[in-house]
């Protein structure tokens, strides 16, 4: 295929993969930025929103959209609510340590899989599209549902922007981020924010899952990827910055799919990786970082 | 029919071999009469432990779920029968979560805490090659289920055997002929840049080059991907053949994307089976692929000719005519490459009864025994095809299947003969000491 | 007696303990143990960084399997010694750790742990890529003809749980000199506060890149050792997984003590285990062990002993 169209299929492959990372990858920075710990589940999260998917699907059968629209409301939910749980019985009490929170979460990570993997079983299942039109180019055809991911996304994206600017929510969010001390001090129950803040990363994980399930399928171990992803794009965005988590959503995405285009996979795979580590060796705190880590 | 049922060929221990003739005989009558046979000569009470190294977490652990169903049929058959020398069989069981380090513990733990006569059953490769080494110190007799190239290459040792499943160099040989006369000669080779994969590129490059044609692009996915459209513009314009082999999870995500990527305008594709086992082929998406060919280890779809052994096979695992459960029909089997479990069982039980096998003792003896078997023909205990059995390499050869996908099932277009997958000897295990 | 002998004589009881226990333990649990202690290396290696600096590492994976694929690939493709090979697998450790220390240590926090996995990530995929000499995932087997050193055969479990042991007691030596000398003082003083380290007039940079190097060598010292004793080098050992469970093990055992990686990897062995005997959930009941262990005992092991019983634990 000549350069022109190659490049323009890679930059689409590389816009769906920014989406969906885009979202993973806020929801961490959110639990990241509020509460300061790092959440080794939130693969995890992103995984049982794809598997919730499934059941919900299965469960509604009929039209794959009406499937669909049930997985994207239901499911993140279900997830959020699985996250609050774990927040309540084990976070909370180990009083967000950074250390103590690392291992405990990777025993979530541990339980989450494992109970996927008796109940859903050890297969990759797929979801319907809800539609599924093939757009042709002169060179390539091209699933319309990747495009409405790319657009779904944003759609998402835009709508917690507005949460986090625009709402009394947003507000108190932002000033726990800024000062946990003092927002405690103005009466902000600090617990049910945390609750609520790990509750909404992982629905946001989860929603970012749904999109991406008509695509890829539904399997037990597909949290890992997501969570090394969606775990550097938060540093390269740089701490407790959601615009910073975004740009780099999109930069890792776009270049991703743009190196493929020169190397052989793995070479450029291999090279992706150098650069994200090169990038944080001349830019410690990331693009967009103010404070540091 | 009971002469026909199982006669494997020993070049030595003639005399034995006609006692075991009349001891499997029994086969056709106890299948009738489940659970009625005695363990008639038992000399001791004690069972013969088969530690099972199985793929329950982790990577293979679609392939883990089969295997332990067809282990587990094939168990219960032989005990049926009258178990083996007069002994029941009892398997055991460890999950080595698809991990070579995990592997080798778990060998161990067969060897030195549960007793094991012998270990069996491993799928994953690297599984395979981390626990191997272990298996020769500990001289623990290990058949291995993996269709790796691993056992005929040399790289193991003399107490690792593949008698069950053929391996991936003479599978990916014999698809040549048949892809260069049908197909065409300009092939693209998409495979996993695995070692697996790589077994694909080199053989099948050599291969079609014998046969006039040539590879014109060869395209390594590394494993972490979970999407492929990127990688398809690398196909060239002129390609006649994609041959495509994936493994793991995304394996859906890679055929699908492939059909959205070609639309109706497809060159012809030929894939391993690998790319779409334990997957229903009528996942939404896939519906492109009609037409299109797959080699495949053993037919999934019940053939027309369907043998009586396949059946017998199928009805004693639980598959119905689809290669589903028949408790399921949406969960497909990984039928291409399970019968090997239940083959190599079979094979131990042929070689014990040779051996006479008493005991840990006669470890060294069993393999002999098995080394000694060359022909194995088609019958229940065998139900994917004859084979013959290397005795230099520990490695079994046997017929392979090309598919064709017609109204959404594979429908077998091509048996190569056992002669297209032979390969000359890479090693000689039997000069080795126990 | 002084806390400094307590400590040694602590730590000389344990290894006497293991070396009796050799001639005690049925053969299964004494392959188990002589893995356990070659793992625990990996984690007192670790340890060094994390638990006596304060640098977190999600890399650690790379320096293990740099020593063990420096020795594999020169065993198999230069056809040298075994006991050469072991050492090129040393030196190797030490010049990745070198490079990836120099660039590392330009970040901190969180940008470390990013740079040190992406350096991880890298590692593994190449080993991937140069599959023609690696044989990429699938790896390689050394043979028992190959690990042979000084007409002591490595694959002869009696010789093989001594030389971990040996190893083993080394690495307890070589850290515990380390962490009561001055120099880990330093160490101690950079994890607690850099900036005061700093204005005491300690380069801090000098001190973390010397931990670095010590840290990723002794890494790569249990990487050669184990590819070395079980005869078998794999991609697996180079995935993320294996940069995480130097940390889960030490963790567990407590961060900031010499024995504590010993016992956080003996416990996360036999856990899993022993479920996977009750269980094929086995993994369901690590995680639930993992919860409630950080919910009761914060410190890890070692950790909570130091803190409850013996404060001049090392």
């Amino acid at each position: 295929m000549d350069l022109g169209p190659y490049l323009l299929l890679a930059s689409l492959e590389g816009a769906v993969q920014a989406a969906v990372l885009a979202l993973t990858a806020v929801g961490l920075s959110l639990v990241f930025g509020v509460m300061r710990i790092v959440n080794v589940a939130h693969g995890e999260f992103f995984m049982l929103g794809a598997v919730f998917a499934w059941w919900i699907a299965t469960f509604f059968g009929g039209h794959p959209a009406i499937g669909f629209i049930a997985a994207l409301l239901i499911a993140p939910l279900l997830t959020g609510l699985v996250a609050v749980i774990v927040d309540w019985f084990v976070l909370k009490r180990l009083e967000y340590d950074p250390e103590g929170t690392i291992v405990a979460t990777i025993g979530v990570l541990y339980i989450i899989q494992q109970v996927v993997l008796m109940t859903y079983g050890p297969d990759a299942r797929p979801v319907e599209a809800p539609f599924n039109h093939r757009f042709y180019f002169p060179w390539f055809g091209y699933s319309s549902y990747k495009l409405f991911v790319i657009a779904a996304a944003i759609a998402i994206l835009i709508g917690v922007w507005m949460i986090m600017a625009k709402t009394r929510i947003g507000l108190v969010l932002r000033a726990t981020q800024l000062d946990r001390e003092t927002a405690t001090a103005f009466g902000i129950e600090v617990n049910r924010i945390y609750a609520l803040v790990f509750g909404l990363g992982a629905a946001l994980a989860a929603m970012a899952a749904v999109l991406i399930v008509p695509i890829q399928q539904a399997h037990y171990l597909m949290g890992g990827d997501p969570l090394l992803l969606s775990f550097i794009v938060v540093i390269i965005g740089g701490l407790g910055s959601l615009r910073g988590t975004v740009v780099a959503a999109a930069l890792i995405g776009m270049s991703d799919g743009i190196i493929s285009v020169f190397f052989t996979p793995t070479l450029a795979k291999i090279l992706a990786t150098l650069l994200v580590a090169m990038v944080l060796v001349y830019r410690p705190n990331g693009l967009f970082g103010t404070r540091s880590a | 029919m009971a002469d026909k049922i199982i006669k494997p060929k020993l070049k030595t221990r003639r005399n034995l071999l006609k006692s075991i003739g009349a001891g499997t005989g029994i086969l056709a009558g106890a299948t009738a009469l489940p659970g009625w046979v005695r363990y008639s000569q038992a000399q001791t009470s004690e069972p013969i432990r088969i530690g099972f190294q199985v793929h329950r977490t982790g990577i293979g652990a679609a392939y883990g779920r089969w295997y332990d169903r067809t282990t587990t049929a094939a168990a219960k058959l032989i005990n049926d029968m009258g178990g083996i020398n007069g002994r029941a069989l009892e398997i055991i069981a460890e999950d080595d979560g698809t991990d070579p380090k995990r592997g080798a513990e778990v060998l161990e733990k067969f060897a030195n805490q549960h007793k094991c006569d012998l270990a069996f059953g491993t799928l994953f490769s690297h599984v395979v090659i981390g626990s191997a080494p272990r298996a020769g110190e500990l001289k623990l007799p290990y058949f291995v289920v993996s269709e790796g190239h691993h056992v005929a290459s040399g790289m193991l040792n003399r107490y690792t055997l593949q008698p069950g499943i053929t391996d991936v160099k003479s599978q990916v040989q014999a698809m040549a002929p048949f892809v260069a006369d049908n197909l065409g000669k300009k092939v693209t080779m998409i495979f996993p840049d695995f070692a697996f994969g790589h077994d694909h590129r080199d053989y099948f490059s050599a291969a079609i080059e014998k046969q006039g044609g040539t590879v014109v692009a060869k395209i390594a996915i590394p494993p972490t991907e979970s999407s492929f459209t990127k990688y398809f513009p690398k196909i060239p314009r002129d390609t006649d053949v994609i041959y495509h082999v994936m493994v793991g999870p995304a394996v859906l995500t890679f055929v699908k994307e492939m059909g959205e990527f070609y639309g109706p305008n497809k060159p012809q594709i030929f894939g391993f089976i690998d790319s779409l086992e334990a997957v229903d082929l009528n996942s939404p998406g896939l519906e492109f692929l009609e037409g299109s060919y797959f080699w495949e280890g053993n037919p999934r779809y019940a053939q027309a000719n369907q043998s009586e052994h396949d059946k017998f096979y199928r009805a004693a695992v639980g598959v119905d005519d689809n290669g589903a459960s028949v408790s399921d029909p949406k969960d497909v089997s990984t039928y291409s490459h399970m019968f090997g479990c239940w083959e190599t069982l079979f094979t131990i039980k042929t070689g014990m009864e040779a051996a006479g096998y008493q005991g840990t003792d006669d470890r060294s003896k069993l393999i002999e025994a098995v080394e000694s078997i060359t022909d194995i023909p088609l019958s229940r205990e065998h139900p994917q095809g004859a084979k013959v059995f290397n005795s230099k390499t520990h490695q079994v050869f046997g017929h392979q299947y090309i598919s064709k996908v017609e109204g959404g099932k594979l429908k077998l277009a091509h048996t190569t003969s056992i002669e297209d997958t032979l390969y000359p000897d890479e090693t000689d295990y039997t000069k080795q000491s126990f | 007696m002084t806390a400094n002998t307590k400590s040694w004589a602590l730590h000389i009881a344990l290894l006497v303990t293991l070396f009796t226990l050799q001639f005690v333990l049925p053969a299964y649990h004494q392959g188990n143990i002589a893995r356990i202690m070659m793992l625990a290396v990996f984690a007192m290696g670790y340890n060094i960084m994390f638990g006596y600096t304060g640098l977190l590492s999600l890399g650690h994976a790379l320096f293990f399997a740099t020593g063990m694929y420096g020795m594999g690939l020169s065993i198999q493709h230069l056809g040298i010694s075994p006991a050469t090979a072991f050492v090129c697998g040393i030196v190797a450790a030490l010049l990745v750790t070198a490079t990836v220390g120099v660039l590392a240590l330009r970040t901190s926090g969180v940008a470390f742990m990013i740079v040190t996995l992406m350096f991880a990530q890298s590692g593994y995929l190449a080993v991937l890529f140069f599959g023609e000499y690696t044989r990429g995932d699938e790896g390689f087997v050394i043979k028992q003809a190959q690990r042979v050193i000084a007409s002591v055969d490595l694959a002869d479990a009696t010789n093989r749980y001594f030389a971990a042991l040996l190893l083993f007691a080394l690495c307890i030596a070589v850290t515990l000199k380390l962490v009561t000398s001055q120099f880990g003082h330093v160490l101690v003083a950079v994890r607690e506060n850099e900036e005061r380290a700093q204005m005491l007039g300690y380069d801090t940079f000098k001190y973390k890149l010397a931990a670095v190097l010590i840290s990723g060598t002794i890494s790569g010292v249990a990487g050669a050792g184990y590819g070395l004793l079980f005869g078998y080098v794999g991609a697996n050992f180079a995935t993320v997984q294996y940069s995480i469970y130097p940390l889960l093990w030490v963790l567990l055992g407590g961060a900031g003590t010499i024995m504590g990686p010993f016992f956080g990897t003996l416990f996360m062995f036999y856990l899993i285990d022993l479920a996977s005997d009750l269980t094929s959930a086995y993994m369901l009941i690590a995680g639930v062990a993992l919860v409630l262990l950080t919910l009761f005992a914060r410190n890890g092991l070692m950790g909570e002993i130091r803190k409850r019983v013996l404060p001049w634990l090392p």
